[in-house]
């Protein structure tokens, strides 16, 4: 929403308004604009993370930049962009907004809201890989400083597999034997995993499994260049796995939501559980029992393993900020090596995209960074350029994902629903 | 002395005073109506005839949102379905909500009724409660991992009938609806029972004198004149209904779902105009749907005006 | 006096019944909530419908709320709000009765039914230009844009109860003030208003109930910053901290409080209000 028809109307509004409240002694109720210029607000979707970021990130920054304050505003993850995209345009954003990758940003700063980051030191730490998810087209310029990346894979009860006899699985085969084995013995769900919240089935579950049967990078670049299509085996593989899943789910998974997943867990009632790396600090905090990961087991024949390994996050400037400058001195603290740690210890889960070195503390955190020497990495396949349209491909993937968990559509059905959906506006995908 | 004033010297009086003291009364409340009511209807009409590039320039493009509203299959299905079920849960609220509303009332208003005003009291307060709060208590009950509902038909001795209905395409938007009705099912009773309360003793006498029992008393006395009152709740319900939102949003969010099973108009204009997770909002599109949303509405109030309340008759009491 | 009609004890006992029945329905799963939030973690989970023991009671669930999210602001903001909103519903509105009421000129039906279709016509639908609006006049995340808009929701409904009211005013006594060559402006303010008061109690029902509860205008034009009402504040701290039952479940007991304990003291006046205005 930009400029319409009416600055007249507007002003002449404006000013009978601000007379008659002035009139009627009302002028506290119109907020006047903030005069402290040091005081910087963070937009952001990891509500979960906010005790760590107000108790120990901030205070670190303040430790060297007392005269800085800054407040962490987290919005529900599901109402984020949508949000953010409302504040944005009424002009009540925070100053630092957290990005997502790829396409949700790129539109932000296509519309002028963020500030290119080119120029602010720090930038020089982080890899082309790293940076590209939050850089225009033609990679010229980066409008967010990457922070981290999350990776997927499954986290699992370690006292329960020890009471049943079970290991952790290779293969999809040994996987399904052991999610028999749990529901057989009948205390435990084996998945942890509710399809009431629809994107926990495409992004721990689609997007966990899936490089497997794409083969990572390969098979996102096929997609985006209208090689490959989601009616190709791998994608309906991926969809025939997820179906098999339902049975092995929580009693009325479908009103499950990704919080009652982790209640479940966390209270020691459930197995395995789905996960992306950041799921990590909450059980650290929540569960009494030990707890580990396994990698997605391969499906049959497949020799080399591919995990989910993606740009997630990073934090950019609202470019109608009154405190520009103290933004981009926060920013710049984000892109230095003690912030790389301070985070990758105290939220153990999101790696820290920097170039230097960092030592991960957490053992469970440890086993996720592992997996990167023995298996490739690649990133969720609808964040970049294939969700710029309408339908976009990650809304519809969520959908397609839940229905064929719950059983309402075929592998099939869903392949063709999200093969249609993305020729329908996406050129290549166009016969 | 206002009886010794002939009438026209006091027309003639009011025809001296200036008559601006009348803009006076009107203007502030006429003011703050049109700017802040009319206006933004009507200028949300205006915005439904432009689209908006990806710079955030609007351009006019006459009826090509209605046209992609009705034609395009990633709108029209969605417009589509929210309709259906917006008429779903318009028509189970008219039904089980003024159905129990009407029933409630009736037996608060009978005679020497003893702990009447306990019984209102408390059976209103729902309607008091925000939906916020309404909807996450009914989910926590509703949840499969709480367990309250589960236990509770295991109690009774009906636990196959439990389901995740909330989570289930077929389910969810009646389960919406229900406990939707369950909020404000004390609005209609309220209205329904001052209605009856202004019944003459009289008539009530008067029947109960032929031999007639309470439940005669009711349906063949005091439903007919309370017929313009159901009447107006009923319009009431359907304006209320096409508008909501609340609800739905608070128990499953934007998406509405299951696979958008309890989507209702309401929440397809919000999710339209501002976009959910990697799918931006569309403001033209957006004042499309809302313009839909009132021309519905609209219709539903001009059948009601013309058609329904005129042929009722209402009594002289 | 009626004539009573013989009342066999049967009908009376199923009526009563049904009652108990439904209110039973109505305020259960307010108290689940109310007794759940004084629990541990643990026996919420495991036992619900369970009464807080000396074992199970907990107050941290309060804590963890009040410490981190600012309910005694929300509170306020809302009470800002719908205060504001009513006294100018009531004070635009008792005027602009007042005028279609008493004085004949040209329009006056057409002006009537002009305030009077808001009340079919859903404001919401206007929210796309109504937010343009207000960022044009640089009002928005204020509570002067909620009241601005909850007064143009409740005119409508108000400017009609209160024209109805004032119709009942005896003629006699506005054209006896008027014969003492009192000014206009002073019969409405010394005469009519005060006679107004019973009718005050009718429109302030009609007008708090909705504003209080909405959620859809606090979460468009006034997200963020401080100025959440009640609401809206609970929305988001649910989004929040959902994963933590304790402090979802305090949040909603504070949040059902205030409303709780208003409701009790203003039951009579409320249903007063509801079942006088709503007759006609």
């Amino acid at each position: 929403m930009t400029s319409r028809s009416t600055p007249i109307f507007g002003r002449l509004l404006r000013s009978l308004l601000a007379t008659a409240a002035l009139a009627a002694g009302g002028a506290q109720l119109v907020s006047i604009p903030a005069a402290s210029a040091q005081n910087l607000t963070i937009e952001s979707w990891r509500s979960d993370d906010a005790d760590i970021w107000n108790g120990t990130i901030i205070p670190a920054f303040n430790a060297k930049y007392p005269n800085i304050k800054v407040v962490f505003k987290p919005t529900p993850p599901t109402e984020y962009n949508a949000a953010l995209n409302a504040r944005l345009a009424g002009g009540t954003a925070g100053d630092l907004i957290t990005c997502r990758p790829f396409d949700a940003s790129l539109e932000l700063y296509k519309k002028g809201q963020l500030v290119a980051v080119d120029d602010i030191k720090g930038i020089e730490n982080f890899s082309p890989v790293a940076k590209s998810a939050w850089q225009t087209d033609d990679g010229k310029t980066t409008f967010c400083m990457p922070m981290a990346s999350v990776i997927h894979g499954f986290i699992y009860n370690e006292e329960i597999f020890k009471e049943l006899g079970l290991t952790p699985p290779k293969t999809m085969a040994e996987f399904h034997q052991i999610l028999d084995k749990i529901k057989a013995d009948g205390r435990y769900t084996p998945i942890d995993m509710g399809t009431a919240d629809q994107w926990e089935a495409a992004t721990m579950g689609f997007q966990n499994i899936g490089p497997n049967y794409w083969h990572g990078e390969e098979g996102r670049k096929a997609l985006i260049d209208g090689k490959a299509k989601f009616t190709d085996a791998p994608y309906v593989a991926d969809l025939t796995e997820l179906a098999s899943w339902g049975p092995y789910m929580g009693n009325g998974y479908k009103a499950q939501k990704y919080s009652d997943s982790q209640n479940l867990f966390a209270l020691g009632r459930a197995a395995i559980y789905p996960a992306g790396s950041w799921d990590i600090p909450i059980f650290r905090k929540q569960a009494d029992f030990a707890f580990s990961a396994f990698p997605p087991p391969l499906p049959e024949g497949a020799s080399k393993c591919y995990i989910s390994d993606h740009t997630d996050i990073a934090m950019g400037i609202n470019a109608k900020s009154p405190n520009v400058d103290a933004a981009k001195t926060f920013i710049s603290w984000l892109a230095s090596s003690e912030f790389a740690d301070l985070y990758s210890n105290s939220l153990p889960g999101f790696f820290s995209l920097s170039n230097a070195k960092v030592e991960v503390k957490d053992p469970v955190a440890k086993t996720f960074l592992s997996w990167r020497d023995t298996c490739e990495s690649t990133i969720r396949n609808s964040y970049q350029i294939l969700s710029r349209g309408n339908p976009n491909l990650e809304n519809e993937l969520w959908n397609v994902s839940s229905q064929v968990i719950n059983g309402t559509m075929t592998p099939e059905a869903g392949a063709k629903n999200l093969e249609d959906g993305l020729a329908s506006w996406y050129a290549p995908h166009k016969q | 002395m206002g009886g010794d004033v002939s009438l026209a010297e006091q027309t003639a009086s009011e025809r001296r005073r200036p008559w601006s003291h009348i803009l006076v009364f009107l203007a502030p409340a006429a003011l703050i109506y049109t700017v802040f009511s009319i206006y933004p209807l009507l200028d949300t009409i205006r915005y439904a005839l432009y689209t908006q590039d990806e710079h955030g320039i609007a351009h006019f493009a006459g009826l090509a949102n209605f046209i992609d509203l009705f034609s395009l299959p990633v709108w029209a299905d969605q417009f589509r379905n929210a309709l259906l079920n917006n008429l779903i849960f318009f028509v189970i609220h008219v039904t089980v909500q003024n159905i129990i509303g009407i029933a409630l009332a009736a037996m608060l208003s009978l005679p020497k009724l003893f702990g009447r005003n306990i019984y209102r009291t408390l059976i209103f307060l729902p309607t008091m409660l925000s939906v916020v709060i309404i909807g996450f208590v009914w989910q926590l009950i509703l949840s499969p991992l709480w367990g309250v509902s589960e236990g509770f038909l295991r109690a009774i001795g009906l636990p196959q009938l439990f389901a995740p209905w909330l989570g289930q395409e077929s389910t969810a938007l009646v389960t919406i609806s229900l406990i939707s009705v369950w909020q404000f099912v004390g609005i209609p009773m309220m209205l329904i029972y001052a209605a009856l309360l202004n019944i003459p003793e009289d008539l009530v006498d008067a029947a109960t004198v032929d031999g007639a029992n309470h439940l005669h008393v009711f349906f063949y006395v005091k439903l007919p004149l309370i017929l313009p009152t159901i009447g107006l709740v009923a319009i009431l319900t359907f304006v209320g209904n096409f508008n909501a939102f609340d609800l739905i949003y608070a128990v499953k969010g934007t998406l509405a779902g299951p696979n958008f099973a309890s989507d209702i108009m309401g929440t397809f204009f919000y999710r339209t105009f501002f976009g959910y997770q990697l799918q931006l909002g569309n403001p033209t599109m957006g004042a499309a749907v809302a313009t839909m949303m009132f021309l519905i509405i609209l219709v539903g109030v001009m059948i009601y005006l013309f058609g329904v309340q005129r042929r009722m008759q209402r009594y002289a009491l | 006096m009626t004539r009573p009609i013989a009342r066999p004890r049967l009908g009376r006992i199923a009526v009563h019944g049904a009652l108990l029945f439904y209110t039973l329905v109505a305020i259960g799963p307010i108290l689940l909530i109310l007794v759940n939030a004084f629990k541990s973690r643990r026996a919420i989970f495991n036992e619900p419908l369970a009464l807080p023991t000396a074992k199970t009671f907990s107050l941290i669930g309060f804590d963890k709320v009040l410490a981190k999210s600012d309910f005694g602001l929300y509170f306020l903001n809302s009470l800002t709000v719908t205060i504001g909103s009513v006294a100018l519903v009531l004070a635009a509105g008792s005027m602009a009765a007042w005028a279609l009421t008493e004085y004949r000129f040209r329009g006056n039906a057409l002006l009537g039914l002009y305030m009077a279709i808001g009340v079919m016509v859903p404001i919401r639908l206007g929210s796309v230009s109504i937010l343009q609006l207000m960022v044009d006049l640089n009002l928005v995340n204020t509570l002067t844009a909620l009241i601005l808009v909850y007064t143009a929701q409740g005119l409508p409904l108000a400017i009609i109860l209160l024209a109805e009211f004032i119709q009942q005013i005896p003629r006699d006594l506005r054209d006896a003030a008027r014969c003492d060559g009192i000014g206009e402006y002073h019969i409405f303010w010394s005469v009519i208003l005060p006679l107004l008061r019973p009718a005050v109690a009718t429109v302030a029902v009609f007008t708090i109930v909705p504003i209080w509860n909405d959620l859809w205008f606090p979460l468009i034009l006034a997200p963020g910053n401080g100025k959440q009402t009640i609401t809206l504040g609970v929305q988001q701290f649910i989004g929040q901290y959902v994963i933590d039952w304790n402090a979802v479940i305090a949040s909603l007991s504070l949040a059902i409080a205030p409303i709780l304990v208003l409701y009790i003291l203003f039951s009579r006046q409320l249903v007063r209000g509801l079942t006088a205005g709503a007759v006609k």
